[in-house]
């Protein structure tokens, strides 16, 4: 998968240089309107500017369309529109993140589009805090933990149940069409 | 130096494995009745080579078999044994044989080893009668007899191997050791061909060698010596008749028997099928890496264009890319056949177990399918056929007891069909009584004996775990695992099973499978600025309509009239909500396309070109999407949706009904 790289794509290994501390998890921190989210760096795939997708239609908004990865076809997903934050144009900054996301019926590759990607951070475990109950205001199922790193909030998500609460509202969605 | 051979072991088993298959299908095209000399080669060959695998791997019992078939079979060849039912039965027993052998071999299996002794028994009880009965010889090339038969006094070989004979592994010095073996040997060289010392490379042979072998030792044997390289040299064998026999015939003697050679040579560098083992991980990666070069290829054309002197270059390059990610693209598929193949072998032998007459007939064998969705489907086929061959068709005297022709048929279709590959088993035979299974199933407690159940409904029930209709359980079917488990071994290939039957007359079982992996010939179509493709077998024509050809039913439905038929529009751009350049129906295109027996116009706004894709799943990192059956990936590394024909009808049929209601 990993074979070539296309010139605007940042590779991250998988087992590679940038691993697992023995005290903490490393996270790829990203950017979306002006709040500050962060996935597990084990699942990132590969990091990439935006490039058109092929449209789905009868798929929800937030699904942009599918992209070619060296020839693998790979839903795209907005997440300012997942998260139903305001809508942007696409900057240069706009970056897909390509992650790998596990469920029952094994692995899947997901790309996210977010404003930009920040850092990558250590976290320790012990610095991760819960996630406080909003109620029915905010659901908050995918969210693992808030870590503060240098006096920003990072929102932790767990990317297994981001996507598959995804599918959930898809249905959803579709059946209030 | 030791080698270690047993890293080899695997190849080997492949290797024979495929030889016996190509000996069953040659076998039983004899069977049929055309005695071809070309099919006894093939087949002649690949026992030659189990058996040469299987000594070098120390598999003598193996090697001893084969030696027998083949013996048998180069008597077939020569035309000195006649081609017989019994013989090919026999024969084909014992390619079951050599694969049980073999089998045992490989996973370290116990081995009926009285059966194979019973069929070494009759193998050379079959091969005595030959030395025996030489008095009978069949065909008109009975004379050859003396030339190639075991009374020769000797032999006159002449043997000039080709330059690069050392190369390929092979000692001329260690085949006149061997045939030292058979009997005396006097070698004389020719160093004609020898060039001056300067230009001389030792690792190329210039010699050719006159040998004498005297003794009586039969002609096969000598060609086993020389078979590993009979293409790599040019070879003579001729008899040294004894004086007495070589009055009557001296002549014709020597050309047959290097004719027969020369032939031989020809016929089998035909047959090395030229193929390698790769594995499929490989060929995958492959594709995806042609593909990133596509995209490349294309960027460069791109900036290419303003530099003159490149154009051609990338217009050369261009074509290379393609061509090259057609053929690659064509490497995971595998004509239907190589699952087919093997039926008529199950089908004679079946029908000869069950005394009924029956009558195989493919079609379609050439439609293409992934590997890996071949090797699954494999199984699941074998259980459907014996259905119908055990079930379905009856004995030949009830056949004719019901005014049917005394044969039975069974057929064996593959196309492809609304963007599925189709497996069709069809038979003439009785049907299914919809009765007894509905008693059975109640019997069961599969379902409740108050329901009223539809036809297909109960039809249907054949596929629950459990229930077996056959009277008695026999070694073919009636074992209760059957159809529940050939449903979910196509489900899991997301794929499905569907029956259809009719008391008296046959039963139809329809195997789809989905298109994931598989290639697909593709209409591009555009709407809007999207392209999407649709699959060229669903279409029928694309057609542009005049005003008056326009109905609408209801003042809804919209209809076009071609030749007498009313014919439903669905608008491509409504369902997919995208921004057509054309919403006038008369100044876009209709493509008329075909659904589950239905015809339909679907609207677009125009037609590109055609082409081949590999069809993608969307599922693999999706989802399921209506109206989508899949996705391709375009020459220019975008990607573009094939369109679900019938998931299309049924989306719009549903559009159709919601608007009516909202109108309503």
């Amino acid at each position: 998968m990993a074979t070539a790289a296309s010139t605007e794509a940042m590779q991250l290994g998988q087992d590679g240089t940038l691993g697992q501390d023995d005290d903490g998890v490393q996270f790829l921190s990203f950017i979306l309107a002006d709040e500050y989210y962060g996935i597990d760096i084990l699942r990132v795939q590969e990091i990439k500017g935006w490039t058109p997708v092929t449209r789905v239609p009868q798929t929800p908004e937030h699904m942009k369309g599918v992209l070619n990865l060296r020839g693998t076809v790979v839903p795209i997903i907005d997440m300012r529109m997942r998260f139903s934050l305001e809508e942007v144009e696409y900057t240069p900054l706009t970056v897909v993140i390509v992650m790998t996301v596990k469920s029952d019926s094994g692995e899947r590759l997901v790309g996210i589009v977010v404003d930009a990607v920040s850092d990558v951070l250590n976290v320790g475990k012990d610095d991760i805090k819960p996630t406080p109950d909003f109620g029915d205001t905010v659901s908050t199922d995918f969210i693992n933990g808030l870590a503060s790193v240098d006096d920003k909030m990072v929102m932790l998500l767990d990317a297994d149940k981001l996507f598959n609460v995804e599918e959930l509202a898809t249905e959803e969605t579709l059946e209030q069409e | 130096m030791a080698i270690d051979i047993s890293q080899f072991l695997q190849t080997f088993y492949e290797e024979s494995f495929e030889g016996l298959d190509i000996m069953e299908s040659g076998l039983l095209s004899l069977d049929s009745g055309s005695a071809d000399s070309e099919v006894i080669n093939d087949i002649f060959r690949a026992a030659h080579s189990i058996k040469g695998g299987s000594g070098t791997f120390g598999l003598n019992a193996v090697a001893n078999f084969t030696h027998i078939l083949e013996s048998l079979l180069d008597e077939m060849r020569d035309g000195r044994r006649q081609v017989t039912k019994e013989g090919v039965n026999l024969l084909l027993e014992s390619v079951d044989c050599l694969r049980e052998m073999l089998t045992a071999a490989k996973e370290n299996q116990e081995l009926d080893t009285q059966r194979i002794a019973d069929v070494h028994g009759r193998l050379e009880a079959m091969w005595g009668k030959s030395e025996e009965g030489a008095s009978t010889p069949v065909t008109a090339t009975d004379n050859s007899n003396t030339s190639t038969g075991q009374n020769a006094d000797g032999w006159t070989i002449k043997f000039s191997p080709f330059p690069y004979i050392l190369k390929t592994g092979n000692e001329p010095a260690r085949m006149f050791k061997e045939l030292r073996e058979l009997g005396e040997l006097t070698v004389a060289v020719n160093t004609d061909k020898v060039p001056d010392f300067p230009e001389l490379d030792p690792d190329e042979c210039f010699l050719a060698w006159t040998l004498t072998l005297d003794g009586n030792i039969e002609r096969a044997a000598i060609e086993d010596v020389f078979s590993w390289i009979e293409e790599d040299c040019d070879l003579e064998i001729t008899p040294i008749v004894s004086r007495s026999e070589s009055d009557n015939q001296p002549a014709a003697n020597t050309p047959a028997a290097t004719g027969a050679a020369t032939a031989r040579t020809g016929g089998s560098s035909s047959s090395e099928s030229a193929s390698i083992r790769v594995g499929i991980d490989k060929v995958d990666s492959v594709i995806n890496l042609v593909g990133e070069l596509v995209i490349t290829q294309s960027m460069l054309s791109t900036t290419g264009s303003a530099y003159p002197m490149l154009q051609a270059g990338l217009a050369q390059l261009e074509r290379n890319t393609r061509e090259l990610q057609e053929q690659v693209m064509r490497m995971r598929m595998l004509p239907v056949s190589f699952v087919f193949n093997r039926f008529p072998r199950l089908v004679h032998d079946i029908s000869e177990k069950l005394g009924k007459k029956i009558e195989l007939k493919m079609s379609g064998e050439q439609t293409e399918l992934d590997k890996t969705v071949i090797e699954k489907v494999t199984d699941p086929l074998v259980h459907l056929i014996r259905n119908s061959l055990d079930h379905g068709i009856e004995m030949p005297e009830d056949r004719l007891a019901a005014g049917k022709p005394e044969t039975g048929t069974v057929w064996l279709d593959a196309y492809h069909k609304g963007g599925n590959i189709i497996i069709e088993v069809r038979d003439d035979g009785k049907g299914i009584d919809k009765a007894v299974i509905l008693e059975k199933a109640i019997e069961r407690g599969l379902v409740d004996a108050n329901t009223h159940l539809e036809d297909n409904q109960i039809l249907d029930l054949i596929f629950q775990p459990g229930l077996s209709t056959a009277k008695e359980v026999s070694d073919l079917s009636g074992r209760g695992v059957g159809m529940d488990v050939v449903r979910r071994n196509m489900e899991s290939l997301g794929g499905n099973v569907e029956i259809r039957s009719t008391m008296g007359e046959g039963s139809t079982l329809t195997v789809r499978l989905p298109l994931t992996l598989a290639i697909l010939d593709g209409q591009t179509i555009e709407v809007g600025n999207e392209n999407y493709i649709v699959p060229l077998i669903s279409i029928i024509e694309s057609t542009q309509i005049k005003p008056e050809m326009l109905n609408y039913v209801a003042g809804k439905g919209e209809t076009f009239m071609l030749r007498d038929e009313y014919i439903p529009v669905i608008r491509l751009h409504e369902i997919f909500e995208s921004k057509p350049r054309h919403t006038d129906i008369t100044k876009g295109l209709l493509v008329v396309v075909e659904a589950e027996g239905k015809k339909t116009g679907l609207f677009v706004d125009d037609l590109l070109g055609q082409q081949q894709v590999v069809i993608k799943s969307l599922e693999t990192n999706y989802k399921k999407v209506d109206g989508v059956s899949g996705a391709t990936i375009l020459g220019d590394g975008s990607i573009a949706l094939i369109l679900d024909v019938p998931g299309l009808v049924r989306l719009s049929q549903e559009n159709r009904t919601d608007r009516l209601k909202l109108s309503a």
